[in-house]
């Protein structure tokens, strides 16, 4: 089906909507939504307006992306995987990373392997509990993150603010990006590469597929996922601390809206809930939809609420129309 | 493992066992260091206000364990109670009928959710994950900022006194009896755990599993709609986001209670342990004088050791 025209004529005619489902493209649809908000944005209000707002969205997105694709590697790894202590993480690393570097620029390496630290850490902690104390992963780390938050609380008496190189770094621009978009760009190409064309990254989905199968096949899965737990605390972990660059100072409640949005950007984005199968690119599409809505049910006028509802509507309706395993 | 007697000992104490008995012994273990600190508690009105918010969670917990028991789960449990509540504390005092409306159109809603779920076959987190959006956004639009009162009927059956016992412990007695003759000893709450445990069996039967889930989902909607109005009439006003920490509590409890995610596999009164045990442990907190930072940290210490004793009394470990 790589293009050329299909001369099969005896195949009865699909409908459309099957047509569709069958392009084995999940993260498509995410963009396609992304870009009829923009389209109506750009015709509400005219497309220099419409330019400003991908620009933001360049840098305030990229935060929803990053959470994304943590989330996203712990969904792959398996039905009831998640990781809720997202939000604590990016707390405890920017307050610590803040702290730690007194805004001197000298010490921003120093910053930078605190929050390495607190994500190993934290997703050890999270895999701990999983495996030892057979917690389920839902409640784990929700559990886990109380007490990380507590340890961000504890840290936050006068913070500084961040050295002003790494200041002007997050919120710097890069041939015409956003520097943050390139780490971004950059992490995504990274972990594509390693879910799609290494064996760490097959072995994730083949556990989220099956996990006794995986097992039998001689995956270490135990390995994989603490792997994948400790993956994505660190990179909620770096968000923390990009975040506090960005803002010009960490606060403890900076991660709290990540912890659903994260896990909405992956679903939207068509990454399997169930496991087994993720797609960077949809990550992408999903973060890009969500924003561009947001940014254009504010331009209009509609307060939290209002956006609340038509947030929880769009997901709902995203889900019932990709639809979930076949029948049985 | 090792020996005649811990082999006995072990054969009884079979898995329907240790599931009965392990909501019961992580209640003690919350509840005899509290009598040990504050003596003073071990009284009709100690018990009473240590139990005092138990009753909303119990509720909460069981609409949690309605959909857990349909193979699913419910993230959006703690925004729908807050509506409940905001609701409860404008509509049903200004305009009652209207009011009760629309906590009836919100149990249609749920139950319509729960038959979509079964129908589409897609995932019930990320549905109820939208769906807490939905309710979060509709309680802000009607009650903006924290207020509204409660309906005086509320009020009044929420500070009734029962005589010799706390009142919290006489009504989650009463929900966990019923609860569990409804859903452990009824065919009706045989058939709706079938259809979680064992769907394609139930399917074979002839049962329809749309018509279970949209029931448990139904069920659910109920207990939320009382746990809300419970939780209005001891707070006596509402907020938007009075029990979005519900969400978590109530699978917690379901958990500690012995129910487990797949499987229909589910203890009603263990889940009333459960909760009462959740809510024992944040009175702890306040007798242990913790400082403020600590505060939440200790309430995930104490989810972990009350959950890790379910490692400790499981007979078999290994591999998942």
């Amino acid at each position: 089906m790589n293009g050329a025209p299909s001369p099969l004529p005896a195949e009865p005619a699909a409908t459309l909507t099957e047509r569709l489902r069958a392009i084995p493209m999940p993260w498509l649809w995410s963009f396609v939504g992304a870009v009829l908000v923009w389209l109506v944005t750009a015709g509400v209000f005219g497309f220099a307006i419409a330019g400003n707002v991908v620009a933001t969205a360049l840098v305030f997105a990229i935060f929803m992306v990053f959470a994304g694709l943590g989330q996203m590697l712990v969904i792959t790894a398996g039905p009831g995987n998640i990781d809720l202590s997202m939000p604590s993480a990016i707390a405890l690393s920017g307050v610590l990373g803040v702290q730690l570097m007194k805004g001197d620029d000298g010490m921003i390496a120093a910053g930078v392997a605190i929050a390495v630290a607190v994500g190993v850490l934290v997703g050890i902690a999270n895999y701990l509990l999983i495996r030892v104390l057979r917690i389920p992963p839902i409640i784990a780390t929700l559990s886990s993150s109380f007490i990380v938050q507590s340890i961000a609380i504890t840290q936050s008496r006068g913070m500084p603010p961040p050295p002003p190189a790494l200041q002007a770094f997050a919120t710097g621009q890069l041939l015409g990006l956003p520097s943050v978009t390139w780490i971004a760009l950059v992490l995504s190409v990274g972990l594509a590469l390693m879910l799609h064309r290494s064996v760490a990254g097959r072995s994730l989905s083949a556990l989220g597929q099956n996990a006794r199968a995986a097992w039998l096949a001689g995956v270490k899965v135990e390995r994989v996922r603490c792997v994948t737990y400790v993956l994505s605390a660190t990179i909620a972990a770096f968000t923390g601390l990009l975040l506090a660059a960005v803002s010009g100072g960490a606060a403890l409640d900076m991660g709290v809206e990540y912890m659903l949005i994260s896990v909405a950007v992956v679903v939207i984005g068509g990454t399997q809930v169930t496991g087994g199968k993720a797609t960077v690119a949809g990550v992408w599409g999903a973060s890009m939809f969500l924003f561009l809505t947001n940014a254009i049910l504010n331009a209009v006028g509609a307060g939290a609420g209002v956006r609340s509802v038509v947030y929880g509507v769009l997901i709902i309706a995203v889900v019932v129309v990709a639809g979930g395993r076949p029948a049985r | 493992m090792n020996g005649t007697l811990n082999r006995t000992f072990s054969l009884t104490l079979d898995r329907a066992r240790v599931r009965a008995l392990l909501p019961a012994l992580s209640l003690v273990a919350v509840l005899v260091p509290i009598f040990v600190l504050q003596p003073a508690t071990f009284s009709y009105f100690g018990i009473g206000l240590l139990l005092n918010l138990a009753v909303p969670l119990v509720l909460a917990t069981l609409a949690q364990l309605a959909i857990i028991t349909a193979n699913d789960l419910d993230l959006s449990i703690g925004p729908f109670v807050s509506l409940v509540a905001c609701i409860g504390a404008t509509l049903l005092v200004s305009k009652p009928w209207v009011g009760v409306a629309a906590l009836a159109g919100c149990v249609l809603l749920y139950a319509a959710v729960g038959a979509l779920v079964e129908y589409r076959q897609i995932p019930s987190i990320v549905v109820t994950l939208g769906l807490s959006f939905v309710w979060n956004g509709l309680a802000v639009l009607l009650l903006p900022s924290p207020g509204g009162t409660s309906p005086a009927w509320i009020s009044s059956i929420m500070g009734f006194q029962t005589p010799l016992v706390a009142a919290p412990i006489v009504w989650s007695t009463v929900i966990a009896v019923a609860g569990h003759l409804l859903l452990m000893r009824s065919s009706a709450g045989v058939r709706l755990r079938g259809s979680g445990g064992n769907p394609r069996a139930m399917r074979r039967f002839g049962w329809s599993l749309v018509r279970a889930k949209a029931t448990l989902y139904g069920v659910a909607a109920l207990f939320g709609v009382l746990s809300g109005l419970c939780l209005l009439g001891l707070t006596t006003s509402a907020d938007a986001n009075l029990a979005l920490r519900y969400t978590l509590l109530s699978i917690a409890a379901v958990i500690l209670g012995g129910g487990e995610f797949v499987g229909g596999r589910v203890s009603v009164i263990g889940a009333v342990l459960g909760a009462i045990t959740l809510t024992l442990a944040a009175s702890f907190l306040a007798f242990l004088n913790v400082s403020p930072d600590w505060q939440v940290g200790m309430q995930g210490a104490i989810l972990i050791v009350v959950l890790s004793l379910r490692v400790l009394l499981q007979r078999r470990g290994g591999l998942r």
